[in-house]
């Protein structure tokens, strides 16, 4: 098979993919409950009412007509209107996607150099102390509940010195400086809950390239240290080094949703969470299908990357 | 390592083996393990106060001789309140993790026992779900059912599951292919009896080793959920749910929403290490590290 051939099918693959995951978003969200007529209504529900409400909303199509309208709807951009509110979520959706973008995009500015940097020191030296050393304090980090090191940050630098402010809520008059000293509580706590992970990741993927016969071959054939790691074990460990980034960025979401909920920042997260403690049903939706359909594409990104980088996978079933 | 040198048949005998290899480190983890599952088992006798008696004015009062780690922000007393807590915690977590191991072994068993067209089918649908992140699923059926155990703990143990038949699928692919369970097959044996004395004994240490990461993860997950509000909902109360409502306790100097939160940090910690120790113990590799 050529490469466009396999890039093709593994786009095609992820399309699949997100119409599965639409559509699981859409069942979940619109059939489970039983009647949105009825958690919209909420107390006051009569039965005239509800059939007036039902006809608004459409809900008595049936069940494919419903989530064809709204995956259309969904794809033209048209996101509804809140049911709290009744504000146009499109609005809202794009500025704060946009903040959260931001926000992630600093982390993951941070987080994936430092996390190469460390994985590729633990794996120099298998065994050794800086090994032993960054491999237990990942060990440690990956079990700290996301939420643990943001308060932790919060009580030092935000409380007992009082250098950063302890909730991230955005002006409109902010400039960049406002900016960057809001954002390095939120980018410091969302960079230790994918750090450890990554480093880990890619400490184990260096090794495995590391341990190969190739590798061993150019050892016994004499190949200087420095050659055999940018010549032979770099390139191998691409692959798996990217797409240990992408996976990474991936685990982003969970992260991003407790930090930003936790300092109050006007994201995604925050916004899907208050959907969700309001019951209000067209933002859970919205932001479920922004969130996964990122998670879907950093997926096959990392698919695609490492079938360029690795020219083997293209010939594995 | 000494579990290959030591020649114990039964696995009671080997798991003393192990036991006598215990490295400090993963001792200690297990004894605190240990001493908190007994805290959860017995915390009605072990609690000083109940957990919801208001028994002082003053919310964050400092640790003191009669509050041992001062009252909450609405004057109950922390450490009971902490140790309920981790009752809670340790039974949704253990709930979670037997439920979806139960059904993602099983699973993952009878895929690969039968192979061929069911097991394409079954983990075509596992990768699908794989393919919704954990979080948002949890949070969609929370929207739409409302929170309470049996929708948490159904919800995270079917999360779970997904990844548990994973794991064991994996796992026991890589049994079928070897020869004493093509010995079985020309001997007659049917699928399930391959599973019961051919599988499970072979896959039994990796599969303790997951599911103490799923223990953890659960337990991480639940946690977060609760922090998020989404979680157990008051009067009941996990390590979560203390996190979210002491968070004010910083702006008062004090520092008693640390403490739940040091305790689920403390508790995935410790089965971490241990489930470390326990795979490297019996050399076996769990077939994927995430």
């Amino acid at each position: 098979m050529s490469l466009l051939e396999i890039l093709v099918k593994r786009l095609l693959l992820g399309l699949g993919t997100l119409l599965f995951v639409s559509f699981l978003v859409f069942f979940g969200t619109e059939i489970l409950p039983g009647d949105v007529a009825y958690a919209i209504l909420g107390q006051g529900a009569t039965p005239e009412l509800v059939e007036q409400v039902r006809e608004r909303l459409g809900l008595n199509e049936p069940f494919h007509m419903r989530y064809w309208i709204w995956l259309t709807n969904f794809l033209i951009g048209n996101f509804g209107t809140s049911l709290a509110n009744g504000a146009d979520i499109g609005v809202e959706v794009s500025r704060r996607a946009m903040n959260t973008l931001i926000l992630a995009s600093c982390t993951a500015i941070v987080a994936v150099p430092l996390a190469i940097i460390l994985g590729l020191m633990a794996s120099i030296k298998p065994g050794g102390w800086i090994d032993r050393l960054i491999s237990s304090v990942s060990l440690a980090l990956i079990s700290l509940p996301d939420f643990l090191v943001a308060v932790i940050l919060v009580s030092i630098f935000a409380v007992k010195l009082r250098w950063l402010p302890a909730i991230a809520s955005i002006r409109p008059s902010y400039d960049f400086f406002d900016w960057i000293r809001i954002l390095i509580l939120p980018v410091m706590g969302l960079t230790f809950t994918i750090l450890a992970h990554m480093v880990r990741m890619t400490r184990s993927a260096v090794l495995n390239v590391l341990s190969s016969p190739a590798i061993e071959m150019a050892i016994l054939k004499g190949v200087p240290r420095r050659r055999l790691l940018v010549r032979h074990a770099l390139p191998n460990a691409l692959g798996p080094i990217i797409n240990v980034v992408a996976l990474n960025l991936a685990y982003l979401i969970s992260g991003v949703v407790v930090i930003e909920t936790l300092f109050n920042f006007p994201g995604l997260g925050r916004y899907m969470v208050e959907g969700v403690t309001n019951r209000d049903v067209p933002i859970v939706q919205t932001c479920a299908m922004i969130f996964c359909t990122f998670y879907v594409l950093l997926n096959i990104l990392a698919d695609i990357l490492s079938i360029i980088v690795n020219p083997r996978v293209r010939y594995k079933k | 390592m000494t579990l290959h040198s030591h020649t114990s048949s039964t696995w009671f005998g080997r798991l003393r083996v192990n036991m006598e290899d215990l490295t400090p480190g993963a001792a200690i983890c297990l004894c605190f393990l240990i001493i908190v599952f007994f805290i959860g088992i017995f915390a009605p006798w072990i609690a000083p106060y109940d957990e919801a008696q208001i028994l002082t004015n003053d919310s964050f009062m400092p640790p003191s001789a009669e509050m041992w780690l001062g009252s909450d922000y609405l004057g109950r007393d922390v450490l009971s309140r902490l140790i309920y807590g981790i009752r809670i915690t340790l039974f949704l977590a253990l709930t979670i993790s037997f439920i979806s191991f139960l059904s993602g072994v099983g699973l993952g068993f009878l895929a690969a026992a039968f192979g061929g067209r069911i097991d394409n089918w079954m983990s075509r649908l596992n990768d699908a779900l794989l393919s919704f992140p954990s979080l948002m699923l949890a949070l969609i059926v929370i929207n739409s059912l409302g929170s309470s155990f049996m929708v948490l703990i159904f919800t995270i143990a079917f999360i779970d599951m997904t990844r548990v038949y994973r794991v064991a699928r994996a796992l026991a692919v890589n049994i079928m292919v070897m020869d004493y369970v093509e010995a079985a097959v020309v001997r007659g044996e049917n699928k399930w009896w391959i599973i019961c004395h051919e599988i499970l004994p072979n896959t039994v240490i990796p599969l303790a080793a997951e599911f103490g990461i799923r223990f953890t993860y659960t337990i991480l997950f639940i946690s977060a959920l609760s922090f998020l509000g989404l979680g157990v909902q008051p009067p009941q109360s996990d390590l979560g749910v203390m996190v979210k409502e002491n968070m004010q306790s910083l702006l008062y100097g004090e520092y008693t929403t640390l403490y739940p939160a040091i305790m689920i940090a403390m508790i995935a910690i410790s089965m971490n290490i241990f489930v470390d120790w326990l795979l490297l113990q019996s050399g076996t590799k769990l077939p994927e590290e995430v």
